[in-house]
């Protein structure tokens, strides 16, 4: 069924086709819509799910790894400083191997009290042990939900779904919402390995020796080197279903292009149109969208970057004292690699908006120099 | 024969069920008041319970991965979660089926007064279906003695040195807690094991937030020997330093033991290590508290309900 949903309510529709079982999620602007409509959807019983109306998101959090533990297919939802909050519970997701899937609206880190889109929210909780997802279009969003399930549960690694404020959150687009069927067939009722029962009595999470501690994060970031190959085929197997492609990454003319642009989030398709319009003046410009952020995509990254003259990164983030984080994180995918120089551009911060022109100016300056300069090339800032 | 006989005639009635669902091999010190209280209390709950238990004493208690010195399973929480975790994973626990178990969160003074007192609210005013205990040790003994603000007017702990000793009274978590309408509230004590028990099985049967907030003597914090745990127990209800009682709804109050002749406060603080310090001035003021804090007490059961 075609829908016209808000990026929130496509959250909460992918909820509600995976057949989440409990919730547990605190307001935050702009996140509000998501647990707003998973509310409704459960005190109509058009989702079977219990709703724990907790008092933070710190809390929300803790909800959702009890009910994960106990085998319950769990969701919650929040933005920046929830998500801040939530930080030494999202290690014990990760940790306790709980597949919890969280929806993150992108928002800028206060202060100053910010509403309005950037990625540092939820690139601070890189090292979490989740999985990212960065989602550019609100059918993204839902899809990304379901396969969000299918992945964490698989490797019993928790998964973010990662949407830009306003831009996503608030932006109505055309959904194709599928049919609860054909959801079902595609994501089976979550089968945990382990799992809490008196029937079966563990401790678990408790105090681990240096004995023990070594291998189990050994196994956790193993797991996480199976995700890439599990995206890709369980995206594949949901081409197969729904007739629409989730992949690693997402590249846009990219097989020929001299500049590639790195873009994440609704950025990923503005660039889009930017190459476009560059390549209708001659210039070979393509742009490869990040989709998957954690695991890291290193070598579809290393495939199609490889092939360009330069490569472009823009990151709508920054880690402070260093550079943004894509930026990052490209340079040393690419290290030992490939000899394309990688120019790092900042925009976009509190929301501040990435358009045509802020890709004229990064395409301009990346034409401009033969190498990046160490310094970080800001794009937008007043003077 | 006859000697048979007259065992048969003198043998004690338990007055507690025999079965065991913690065991040896745990990590407790010795004369800890924290593992008699989880003993007596899994006796109450039995085999259909699972734990939530945070950072605390009782988290290294019952042993290093992969062992486990209870019977029963044991989320191991982040130290500020007892309560929302042990209500998630009831909620968890009944969407696969499981509608039967008791989820008990089982956290220390520091994790119930201090850093779990947001989520323990949270849960409360939900009335979210599980049992909360709290063991009270009276300071933070997992990192090493450290006040708490369950710690009592005039103890020594390594945050409060001698020369300032703290110097406010302990925070009323009974009063916070009864103050959310929980349908059941207790205080109990490791020296009155039936007691104890029957509590925790009435909470057991009782539907939404239960709060047990039971006084386990901690030899290691409070500088206190071993044997004298049990009667460091006996002697804290014989003062009316931690009366026994039990508040339904928020407004009914009921006094389980009114010692006929309270005993002074000095008797208990002058066993104690962590007290050594007090003058007659400082006893006399907590003497004073203490007595002023029973009348109230006294007061509630008196007008309630509520
Ligand atoms: C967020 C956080 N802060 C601090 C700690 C360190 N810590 C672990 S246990 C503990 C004290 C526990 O005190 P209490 O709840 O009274 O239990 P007890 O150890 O006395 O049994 C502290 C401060 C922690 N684990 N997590
Ligand atoms: S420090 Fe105290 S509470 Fe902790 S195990 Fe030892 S006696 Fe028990
Ligand atoms: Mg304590």
């Amino acid at each position: 069924m075609r829908k016209v949903i808000m990026g929130n309510h496509a959250l909460s529709y992918g909820a509600m086709l995976s057949r989440v079982q409990v919730i547990a999620a605190y307001p935050i602007t702009p996140q509000t819509q998501v647990v707003e409509l998973l509310s409704e959807m459960c005190a109509d019983k058009v989702l079977d799910a219990q709703f724990i109306k907790v008092e933070s998101e710190h809390s929300a959090m803790a909800a959702c790894l009890g009910a994960s533990l106990a085998g319950a297919r769990t969701f919650t939802a929040t933005s920046a400083q929830g998500l801040a909050l939530m930080h030494e519970l999202l290690h014990w997701a990760s940790g306790g191997r709980l597949p919890v899937v969280l929806g993150n609206i992108n928002r800028a880190m206060a202060p100053g009290w910010s509403i309005w889109s950037d990625q540092n929210d939820s690139l601070s909780q890189r090292d979490t042990g989740w999985v990212q997802f960065y989602c550019g279009s609100n059918q993204e969003v839902l899809d990304s939900v379901i396969q969000a399930f299918k992945v964490a549960e698989k490797l019993h690694i928790p998964a973010m779904i990662i949407l830009d404020a306003f831009s996503l959150s608030h932006t109505y687009e055309v959904v194709e919402v599928p049919e609860q069927e054909k959801v079902d067939e595609y994501l089976p009722p979550f089968q945990p390995k382990f799992r809490l029962t008196p029937d079966d009595p563990h401790a678990f999470g408790g105090l681990t020796s240096p004995d023990h501690y070594l291998e189990l994060r050994y196994k956790l970031q193993k797991d996480m080197e199976k995700a890439p190959a599990l995206i890709e085929e369980t995206g594949q197997e949901f081409q197969e279903l729904f007739g629409r492609k989730l992949g690693l990454v997402d590249p846009y003319q990219c097989d020929d292009a001299e500049i590639i642009l790195v873009t994440s989030g609704t950025a990923g398709y503005t660039a889009c149109v930017a190459v476009d319009h560059f390549r209708q003046q001659g210039l070979k410009v393509g742009n490869l969208r990040i989709r998957t952020f954690r695991p890291f995509p290193f070598e579809i990254v290393r495939d199609i970057l490889s092939q360009a003259k330069k490569v472009a990164v823009v990151d709508r983030n920054i880690s402070y004292g260093h550079h943004g984080i894509f930026y990052q994180e490209i340079k040393s995918a690419l290290y030992g690699h490939s000899p394309v120089p990688v120019f790092g551009y900042i925009t976009g911060l509190g929301g501040r908006d990435i358009t045509l022109d802020t890709f004229r100016q990064i395409i301009e300056e990346t034409q401009k120099n033969d190498a990046p300069s160490e310094r970080i090339s800001w794009i937008g800032v007043k003077k | 024969m006859k000697a048979d006989k007259e065992i048969k005639k003198k043998r004690m009635r338990l007055s507690l069920p025999p079965e065991e669902y913690m065991h040896s091999g745990h990590l407790a010190c010795q004369g800890c008041g924290a593992t008699l209280a989880m003993r007596y209390a899994l006796k109450a709950l039995g085999p259909r319970t699972a734990l939530s238990i945070p950072a605390c004493c009782w988290s290294v208690i019952d042993g290093p991965f992969p062992y486990s010195s209870l019977s029963i399973p044991i989320f191991h929480c982040a130290f500020e979660t007892a309560a929302v975790s042990a209500a998630g994973l009831k909620a968890g626990l009944e969407m696969v089926g499981d509608k039967e178990t008791t989820v008990v969160a089982w956290a220390g003074d520091g994790g119930t007064f201090d850093i779990g007192i947001q989520a323990l609210s949270g849960v409360a005013e939900r009335n979210d279906n599980i049992i909360y205990v709290c063991y009270d040790n009276e300071a933070y003994m997992n990192t090493g003695i450290q006040r708490s603000s369950a710690t009592p007017y005039g103890a020594w702990t390594t945050t409060t040195p001698v020369k300032h000793y703290k110097n406010r009274p302990k925070k009323d978590i009974d009063a916070i807690m009864a103050a959310h309408r929980i349908p059941y509230l207790a205080t109990a004590n490791i020296s009155y094991p039936e007691d104890l028990y029957r509590k925790v099985r009435k909470a057991k049967d009782i539907k939404g937030t239960r709060f047990i907030h039971i006084y386990t003597p901690c030899p290691t914090g409070w500088k206190t020997r071993p044997e004298d745990t049990i009667k460091l127990g006996k002697l804290a209800v014989q003062t009316c330093i931690f009366p026994l009682y039990e508040v339904e709804d928020g407004s009914t109050w009921k006094i389980n033991i009114k010692p006929r002749d309270k005993k002074p406060v000095k008797d208990y603080l002058r066993l104690q290590g962590r007290f050594r310090h007090l003058n007659e001035e400082a006893i006399s003021f907590i003497q004073e508290e203490v007595d002023k804090k029973w009348a109230r007490l006294l007061k509630y059961e008196e007008v309630s309900p509520l």
